[in-house]
């Protein structure tokens, strides 16, 4: 195939179910060979448009081509390029995690004794070998989630849909599917990742559209989309945590926004528009007496992004609150 | 560079990507897939080929046959052809419960995103679901030999009637692949059986000879498709079918392959993609 610049393209991308307009006109442009993130809440759209681009449904205006293909023309061709793993894993519970890749590479065109090297070869990289004959029904939700990446992969596909990839995994799984996904990108795959994690996109991706309610609310890439909300965030880490009252209370003054309390009760964050606002912040401190064990000054996190864009909080997205003054 | 990326690079350069697969090769990887499936479920399949049929053939040979025909050897003669169309009627359901649990769980979208000729997933399924009504047949007419059933036209009879009546299945399969395809769940699938299923397989001639009804409800019985198979199966094992009882039950297990299939195929493309 030619050398194309995108990967995906699309234009207004329209989708009701309906009645209730799911999407309302995504435009999307994905870099071949990069990582690209669709942030959103559940409900924002994701899984639609995903199954758009990946052939399974049909839009109701706007077009998409994937790698120069349209999606609804030339799906079938448009399939030949593309792996998908959804939010529920795609395999056949009933057969073993061998038996399901052998199937799945017999349906790509492979014969039997070329499926069942494959299969073998798929199951290894993904650390599968060992429990390659229980049947697929029995793994964990990190293995499960491992099948179904491998069983996208046999198509050595060009561009992997990876539909919140992680959502329901313990910590340990989740870094085994974010090194999978690095090492893929490494070898020249594009992936377009859906995820409602901000630290995932940030993590994984080069470029994020932030989808809420249908719609592209923001695009770009991490630093960006942080750098649009137009402020630093100042950061302090304090040696008692009692004193929290009275440095919330210095920020608010010197920084004129009010201080948010982080997981962590001796960690205060704030909006800093101005360097200089920091340094006097950190001098105030001092002269109150707090004592400061950390300082300081960086991006916004994306959550922050995120609020800014939505002016909603969300509880899955946010965990953070604002201090309380005593 | 690490042992995964290594073996990662490996998977990926192995084997050249082959060609669309053809259409017969994608139904025989979902044959093959239907058969390690059904091997997995042995048991179930062991209530449904043997003990089942075992079941009902001596519950109606031994409880109703004397009412019915004054003797359980007669009745059997008459029954056990019937009995095998009840056998396979009852298990086509099967085939619907299947294509809506495969759509319900993920696996239908892995199936969609691959290029080959979509039928292959029902069609394979099916296939397998033959081999099962086979089984199930074979218990029935050996229990039925055993217990004085003789064909009149002999081995031949038995064959004939086998094969026809394992037509008689695929063709009924394909409405309930339909159902199985526009179900909004599994439970309506199963209560179709009852709604549909159970009142149609006693109002035919299954158990009851038509002639002992009364003269308007006869003829009506005798339309029903089951009867109909249940006739043109009895006159194959006895060697009294005409052409006509033969005609007419072909015609309508046409009708049902000719008109659910294409519904089917149709309904199946479109799921998803409305």
């Amino acid at each position: 195939m030619e050398r194309i610049r995108y990967a995906i393209e699309a234009r207004g991308i329209q989708k009701s179910f309906g009645g209730t307009e799911v999407l309302k006109g995504i435009d999307l442009q994905v870099e071949r060979g990069t990582v690209y993130a669709l942030l959103g809440p559940n409900g924002a759209g994701k899984t639609t448009l995903v199954h758009i681009l990946s052939t399974l449904l049909r839009p109701d205006g706007g077009e998409a081509r994937v790698f120069g293909l349209d999606v609804v023309q030339s799906s079938d061709a448009v399939r030949r390029h593309i792996g998908l793993t959804g939010q529920f894993a795609a395999v056949d519970e009933s057969l073993s995690g061998r038996e399901n890749l052998m199937l799945f590479s017999r349906l790509l065109g492979y014969r039997k004794r070329d499926a069942a090297a494959r299969a073998e070869e798929w199951l290894d990289v993904f650390g599968l070998s060992d429990a390659a004959g229980k049947q697929a029904g029995t793994y964990s939700g990190g293995m499960r989630r491992r099948l179904d990446i491998a069983a996208a992969m046999l198509v050595k596909p060009e561009l992997l849909f990876l539909d919140e990839p992680t959502t329901g995994l313990d910590p340990r799984s989740r870094n085994e599917v974010w090194d999978i996904v690095r090492l893929l990108t490494e070898r020249g795959t594009t992936v377009l990742l859906t995820t409602q994690y901000l630290e995932e996109a940030d993590r994984l991706s080069d470029r994020i559209a932030v989808i809420h309610e249908g719609v592209v609310i923001a695009e770009g890439t991490p630093a960006e989309l942080k750098a649009s909300v137009g402020s630093g965030t100042v950061r302090v880490q304090l040696a008692r945590k009692e004193q929290r009252g009275d440095a919330a209370m210095a920020m608010r003054q010197v920084l004129g926004a009010a201080a948010r309390q982080d997981a962590d009760p001796a960690v205060l964050t704030a909006p800093a528009l101005d360097p200089k606002l920091a340094a006097r912040l950190l001098l105030e401190l001092s002269q109150a007496g707090i004592e400061v064990e950390q300082f300081s000054l960086g991006q916004p996190s994306l959550d922050e992004v995120f609020l800014s864009l939505t002016g909603q909080k969300n509880e899955v997205l946010f965990e953070s609150k604002e201090v309380q003054s005593s | 560079m690490s042992t995964t990326e290594s073996k990662l690079m490996l998977a990926l350069n192995a084997g050249e990507t082959p060609r669309r697969p053809h259409a017969l090769h994608a139904i025989a990887a979902f044959v093959w897939r239907s058969w390690r499936g059904t091997l997995k479920m042995l048991h179930y399949l062991a209530i449904d080929v043997l003990i089942f049929p075992v079941i009902f053939l001596l519950i109606f040979t031994y409880l109703f046959g004397g009412a019915i025909s004054g003797g359980t050897g007669a009745y059997l003669q008459y029954l056990l052809p019937g009995m095998l169309v009840y056998t396979v009627t009852s298990m086509t359901v099967y085939i619907g419960i299947g294509i809506k649990n495969d759509i319900d769980r993920g696996v239908f979208n892995r199936f969609r995103t691959l290029p080959f000729w979509q039928p292959a997933a029902i069609i394979g399924t099916m296939l397998i679901q033959l081999l099962t009504y086979t089984s199930a047949l074979i218990t029935t007419i050996l229990l039925g030999m055993a217990l004085g059933f003789r064909p009149e036209a002999g081995i031949i009879g038995v064959l004939s009637g086998l094969i026809f009546v394992v037509l008689y299945a695929f063709c009924l399969s394909w409405l309930f692949a339909f159902i199985g395809v526009i179900a909004k769940k599994v439970e309506s699938i199963t209560s179709m059986t009852y709604i549909v299923l159970y009142p149609l397989l006693f109002t035919s001639n299954v158990f009851v000879d038509t002639s002992t009804m009364p003269d308007w409800l006869g003829p009506i019985i005798a339309w029903n498709p089951i009867s109909l198979a249940s006739t043109a199966a009895r006159g194959l094992m006895h060697g009294s079918a005409s052409f006509g009882d033969l005609a007419s039950a072909l015609a309508v297990m046409a009708v049902f392959a000719l008109v659910f299939a294409p519904l089917t195929f149709r309904a199946y493309r479109r799921k998803g993609s409305q």
